[in-house]
């Protein structure tokens, strides 16, 4: 049981959640998650740690409502418990002075590549970070990024704030206006995947963080399993960050859908559960 | 007392003159009363094996001819003392004989439920070098066991005066429990660590509830905790905290009772297409999540045709999970023939009985999936048995340009199991083989560092029960000596 310290909505479907958990707190490091898991029938989920403050003995977490145990934990409160979280899992994020590091966030992976940003720009690095969302509500942790990064560049599909344009648009301005070491990628797959294609024409080693489905997260049962450089990996164990160019981002894309249905479902019966209540 | 003298002790001896050893070995082998296989192939939960009355063990009881030489214990690998707690059944002693069996086993009820009997202890059994059927040995082991806990009379062992001192245990399988049950007897201040939310290991994430039902594996675990075992969850060591800093806190002696939770797939091409899973993932899902259950957030894919590859106890436990899911198709595709299969008989015996289909010979080459990289069909390749190799078995060999589409939604892959390499890859200095087993001292189960043991599945690979109960119960003994020694 971790009690929920504070919780503030980025947006309407964006919720930032301090937990109290001081031995995770303790040895996480930047790039890695924990598993969380809320009722006693709740699925474990796997999120990323964007923070932590090992004095306070608390760990952040950013939390975008999508199926229904993402809405189950938004609904959570200041003061309740999550039922179990355990971690810190996966490998942490290679850090060293690479030079300049394009940071590429989609949506939500703004969060999780916060605390990279930091290790980054800490060990020497020029940090470059294009958060991208569709529209300006879902631009998230602006601010927060800039006390890191050397620049911030926002891209909003539908123009509405910063640049009109997708994250890869982004990207290629920069890769364009001088030179590129490395690329760090971190949102949904498909946007990922582009990334990956673009970096792949200019050459810049690149890093894609994955979040497929995990059940135990401790690579007991391979449902994280994805395929890299033709070999098959465990994203809980062997990642979560693997070498953006040798992901077959497809096979990753193809497995995501695999529950869709089943997930679509239940997210109806809750609705109808919740709705039936008020 | 020694062996033969308990033989000798006048009860034992009246009881043997009671009857002739002929008229033991005359009457037939009791039959477990079971769920109907129609009824049982579609309930989820229920135990298949209903267990024995009192009057059907202490009849099969009456067929043990108490011999000089008992060679059924030498079958059993913790050697427990069969002949009295199945004499003591067959004089209606019943918690006497669970007494008897905890004398040995930490974990008898789990044990009487899933131990390979038929070849340990029943497979040295007298009757069986007559021609005739072994004594039910497993099933006066559930027996026994069952009685005691159903009686609440269950005998909490008495404790030792604390000796203050702290001991860790990484993992809360059988090998994990039966060490933290043994420390603690002699009084030490026992922490198991668990990284799943939930305690027992494979008997909970693993073993199926119609096999082995969770609350008696909970009562052992209530047990524990009444002698003062305290149960950690969601800890991970060598990730949550190591076992450095378990050191720094005053933690004198470690057990790593991590387990083989490392599943294994045979990289064949569609191996990753949505539907295609390890028994691992499979069986942690219906069983830790209870992902079948309406109320549980954890989906599992429901399948019509699935196809289960292995030939193990896993294999069996998912492929007759996936029939009580509602699968019409439940079949077993298994690359060597049925005798080779390393099942426990009961589990193969009751597969069939619930209609669950058995393509031996045939091994799998690929995976077909659809346009949206579901599994349809799977290629099988046929095989025949060849000549005996160096270990005696006859390996299978590919029959020629002989292969088999077959039309399958869900496949459970259920080849084996590679030890948990968690703790190896985060303790500096523990000697592993190329398998990823922990390197033991064989008669202390002590690792290359002194202060860690190690015992169970992460020692030996995919193993039994029985045998990590025993490797948890000789750490035990000999950490309490080295930690005096070493005082
Ligand atoms: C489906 C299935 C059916 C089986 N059927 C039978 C059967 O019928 N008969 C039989 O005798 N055997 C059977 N077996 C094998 C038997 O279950 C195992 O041999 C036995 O459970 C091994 O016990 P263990 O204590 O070594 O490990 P486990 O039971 O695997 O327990 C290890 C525990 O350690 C935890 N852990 C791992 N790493 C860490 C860490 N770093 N920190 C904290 N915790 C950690 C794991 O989460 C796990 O809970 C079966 C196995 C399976 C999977
Ligand atoms: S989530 Fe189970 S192995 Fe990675």
């Amino acid at each position: 049981m971790n009690k929920i310290i504070s919780k503030e909505y980025f947006s309407d479907n964006v919720v930032k959640f301090e937990v109290e958990a001081p031995l995770i707190a303790k040895s996480r490091k930047a790039g890695h998650f924990v598993m969380v898991k809320v009722g006693e029938k709740g699925e474990r989920i796997p999120l990323t740690i964007a923070d932590a403050n090992v004095q306070k003995g608390t760990i952040t977490l950013v939390v975008q409502k999508m199926g229904v145990s993402s809405t189950k934990l938004c609904a959570l409160n200041e003061g309740d418990f999550i039922t179990d979280m355990v971690g810190p899992l996966g490998k942490a994020t290679h850090i060293e002075n690479f030079g300049t590091v394009v940071c590429a966030c989609g949506g939500v992976g703004t969060a999780p590549m916060l605390p990279i940003a930091a290790a980054l720009k800490n060990a020497g690095n020029k940090v470059i970070s294009v958060i991208a969302a569709r529209t300006k509500d879902l631009i998230i942790l602006e601010e927060q990024m800039r006390q890191y990064a050397d620049e911030v560049i926002v891209m909003t599909d539908d123009g509405s704030y910063g640049t009109k344009g997708l994250v890869t648009n982004g990207v290629e301005l920069v890769i364009n206006r001088e030179k590129v070491d490395l690329c760090i990628t971190i949102g949904p797959a498909i946007m990922m995947k582009f990334v990956s294609l673009l970096t792949k024409k200019y050459e810049i080693p690149t890093l894609a963080s994955l979040n497929t489905i995990m059940v135990d997260g401790t690579g007991m049962c391979g449902a994280c399993r994805v395929s890299v450089g033709g070999k098959t990996k465990f994203v809980c164990v062997d990642g979560p960050e693997f070498d953006a160019h040798q992901v077959d981002f497809d096979e990753m894309l193809m497995r995501l859908s695999g529950y869709k249905d089943i997930e679509r479902q239940e997210m109806e019966k809750m609705e109808c559960a919740s709705g039936a209540r008020k | 007392m020694n062996f033969s003298e308990e033989r000798a002790q006048s009860w034992r001896a009246d009881l043997r003159s009671a009857k002739k050893a002929k008229e033991r070995t005359d009457i037939p082998r009791v039959h477990m009363p079971e769920l109907d296989p129609e009824y049982r192939s579609h309930t989820r939960v229920e135990e298949v094996n209903l267990g024995l009355t009192p009057e059907m063990a202490m009849l099969e009881a009456q067929r043990c001819i108490d011999c000089a030489k008992p060679t059924c214990m030498d079958g059993c690998p913790v050697s427990i003392y069969i002949p009295k707690f199945v004499k003591q059944i067959e004089i209606g002693d019943f918690l006497g004989a669970a007494k008897t069996l905890k004398e040995t086993s930490a974990l008898p009820a789990v044990c009487g439920r899933v131990c390979p009997q038929e070849k340990q202890c029943e497979a040295q059994c007298i009757h069986t070098k007559m021609k005739k059927e072994a004594v039910a040995i497993g099933h006066l082991e559930r027996f026994a066991a069952d009685f005691e806990r159903e009686s609440g009379n269950i005998s909490i062992p008495e404790v030792a005066t604390p000796n203050g001192i702290k001991i860790a245990v990484v993992g809360s399988g059988p090998a994990g429990l039966s060490f933290a049950g043994d420390m603690a007897k002699m009084g030490y201040d026992v922490t198991v660590f668990e990284a799943l939310h939930e305690i027992g290991g494979v008997l909970k994430y693993g073993i199926p509830e119609f096999r082995l039902p969770n609350a008696i594996v909970d009562v052992e675990i209530e047990n524990l905790r009444s002698m003062g075992v305290q149960f950690i969850t969601n800890c991970i060591i060598g990730k949550t905290i190591t076992i450095e800093e378990l050191k720094e806190e005053g933690f004198r002696g470690v057990f790593v009772a991590s387990g083989a939770g490392l599943p294994r797939f045979m990289n064949i091409k569609g191996e990753n297409l949505v539907g295609v899973m390890s028994s691992n993932e499979y069986l942690t899902r219906v069983n830790l999540m209870d992902a079948a259950n309406p109320e549980s957030d954890t989906p599992v894919l429901p399948g019509k045709n699935v196809a289960v590859i292995g030939g193990g106890n896993t294999a069996m436990d998912s492929v007759r999970t996936a029939r009580r899911l509602g699968a019409e198709r439940a079949m077993i595709v298994y690359r060597r023939s049925e005798e080779e299969m390393p099942a426990r008989i009961e589990e193969v015996k009751h597969a069939k009985e619930e209609g669950i289909e058995f393509m031996t010979l045939r091994n799998p080459v690929k995976y077909i999936g659809n346009e949206y990289g579901r599994v349809t069909h799977m290629v099988l390749q046929v095989m025949e048995l060849g000549e005996p190799d160096a270990s005696g078995r006859r390996s299978p060999v590919e029959v020629p340009g002989k292969t088999e589409l077959l039309e399958v939604d869900e496949v459970v892959v259920s080849v084996g199991v590679s030890p948990n390499p968690l703790i190896p890859q985060s303790v500096a200095g523990l000697e592993v083989t190329k398998w990823g087993t922990v390197v033991v001292n064989n008669d202390t189960m002590q690792t290359a560092i002194p202060m860690i043991f190690a015992g169970g599945d992460i020692v030996r690979g995919g193993a039994t029960v029985i045998l990590a109960m025993g490797d948890g119960r000789k750490a035990a003994a000999a950490m309490d000596e080295w930690i005096k020694a070493n005082n």
